[in-house]
């Protein structure tokens, strides 16, 4: 082995410009295959945040006792639906706007809490069961709106699923081209070592002598692919943490997990290195017959 | 050592080699002569299991190569050196690289390899050379190389197709007087050569082809 990557190395250094383009379209290749798993990982977490966080959320109008509340809780507590009932009174929804809005201190001089409606947030086990809680909180004459961001779940929903097919598709169709960029690069240095490759057999080089430096070449640009994309979208990500951050509000989305990425490198590295193999392998089986 | 029975070689409806028998003992060296197309080359390929023969059987020791498994013939190929007119070499290595490729295919070690190539390349007088490239090299500089390569192995025979073809008349004797050298210590030389000049001087062993047969095979013969 250590021999096959010695002679791996100076296939690759003899032929810069072949390794640097085979390297770019793996690079390409894994700069999508990976930018599309951290969007879906990211859409399927926040979605898993919106399912269970508090979904409806019913404000209260102006003068409502705490004798009204405690009735629509122990209400719902009868409900099996239900999961969890929290009352943000209106001292608390000035703190978290206060919270909000620490950067903006306009903001923070014109409202008291006693603009601030109190609300009860109610989360249930199912999304499904989120409209007949509604109803139920609808027909409470203290209560002045409802809000059920069921829609917000929807939107979630079919945003990860159009990420799931079209990152699918793309890195399906890329994860093609790789590889067939793989074969013609390996199948035009078979070509182009016709005569190394003669007089290694005729030295009594075994086949698999003479096959390893190419598969492991095939496999040294889908690694090193991999391994760039990596970096880049590693730093792409660290990079607008702090711009995403503000968007991203409650949802535990970023900084991004270190474990997630080096879990994506890992699997970047196994895929990386089955394309670069199935590429090489299928193009020393086309052009180097021994 | 090497005993051929009977063997043909048929390249479609052309016969290259028409029931050729020949032995060949240890130590022997022996030019095969005779015009270009007289299957001079299509021999020494069988010997190499470049080609396989149509009929016939071709034993080197006790082994018949014609029946050993295609993943056994790169071992046996180890035991054959090949030297060749346009000396096949790789444009981008060194003479020592040209030459340690042999002892790489073969897994020796690296230790093992520096020891074997500097030893080989100083036997052939090349080893001021060794960190030239094949563009760097005269003919004769080039052909020792590929002798070399063929040697470093300690192979039991070496095949030599035309290994003087490119060179000029002081150079070719430069090689001849090597391969003789490597004969007397016991390698088979099997050698295909147009060259009368060397042929009747050496006095070897001659085996002389026509149209794929043995027209005349004398020892220490001449080439007419």
């Amino acid at each position: 082995m250590k021999r096959a990557i010695k002679f791996t190395r100076r296939n690759i250094r003899r032929t810069p410009f072949q390794a640097i383009a085979a390297s770019m379209v793996m690079l390409l290749t894994f700069l999508a295959l990976q930018a599309f798993i951290i969007l879906a990982a990211g859409s399927q977490t926040a979605l898993r945040y919106f399912e269970s966080k508090p979904q409806v959320i019913a404000f209260f109008k102006e003068g409502t006792t705490n004798q009204d509340v405690t009735a629509i809780e122990n209400a719902l507590k009868q409900e099996i639906r239900v999961t969890n009932i929290k009352f943000v009174s209106k001292e608390d929804a000035l703190q978290i706007y206060r919270e909000k809005n620490k950067n903006d201190p306009t903001l923070l001089e014109l409202v008291t809490a006693s603009i601030l409606p109190a609300s009860l947030e109610v989360s249930t086990k199912d999304p499904q069961d989120l409209a007949p809680i509604a109803d139920i909180l609808k027909r409470e004459p203290v209560i002045s709106e409802v809000i059920v961001p069921e829609d917000v779940v929807a939107t979630l929903t079919s945003i990860t699923r159009i990420i799931r097919y079209t990152g699918g598709a793309t890195v399906g169709f890329l994860m093609v081209f790789a590889t067939l960029v793989i074969i013609m690069i390996i199948g035009f240095k078979i070509r182009i070592k016709r005569t190394e490759i003669e007089i290694m057999r005729l030295l009594g080089a075994s086949p698999g002598f003479v096959r390893t430096p190419f598969i492991l070449e095939g496999m040294f640009y889908g690694v090193t692919g991999a391994v760039l994309a990596w970096i880049i979208n590693y730093s792409l990500l660290w990079y607008f943490t702090p711009f995403l951050q503000g968007y991203l509000e409650d949802v535990k989305l970023l900084p991004v997990n270190l474990l997630f990425m080096l879990t994506l490198l890992g699997g970047s590295l196994v895929v990386a290195c089955l394309v670069g193999a199935i590429g090489s392998f299928a193009a020393v089986r086309r052009y180097l017959k021994i | 050592m090497i005993n051929f029975k009977s063997v043909s070689k048929k390249f479609g409806s052309n016969l290259a080699l028409d029931n050729i028998t020949l032995e060949i003992k240890q130590g022997e060296f022996v030019f095969i002569v005779g015009p270009c197309g007289a299957g001079k080359s299509t021999l020494l390929k069988i010997l190499t299991r470049e080609n396989l023969p149509t009929s016939g059987k071709i034993m080197v020791g006790n082994v018949d190569i014609t029946k050993i498994k295609d993943s056994d013939v790169p071992k046996f190929r180890r035991k054959v050196g090949v030297v060749f007119q346009d000396f096949k070499l790789l444009d981008d290595r060194t003479v020592f690289e040209q030459v340690a490729l042999t002892l790489e295919v073969q897994g020796k070690s690296d230790k093992e390899i520096q020891k074997a190539v500097e030893h080989t390349l100083k036997l052939v007088e090349i080893w001021d050379k060794r960190n030239l490239f094949p563009k760097q090299l005269s003919g004769g500089e080039a052909q020792r190389t590929a002798i070399a390569r063929a040697i470093v192995g300690k192979p039991d025979i070496v095949l030599a197709d035309e290994p003087t073809g490119d060179l000029d008349l002081k150079t070719a004797w430069g090689v001849i007087q090597l391969l003789n050298e490597i004969n007397s210590w016991g390698t088979v030389i099997l050698m295909a050569t147009h060259n009368q000049e060397i042929v009747n001087t050496l006095k070897k062993r001659v085996v002389v082809l026509k149209q794929g047969k043995i027209v005349k095979d004398s020892k220490e013969g001449k080439y007419e």
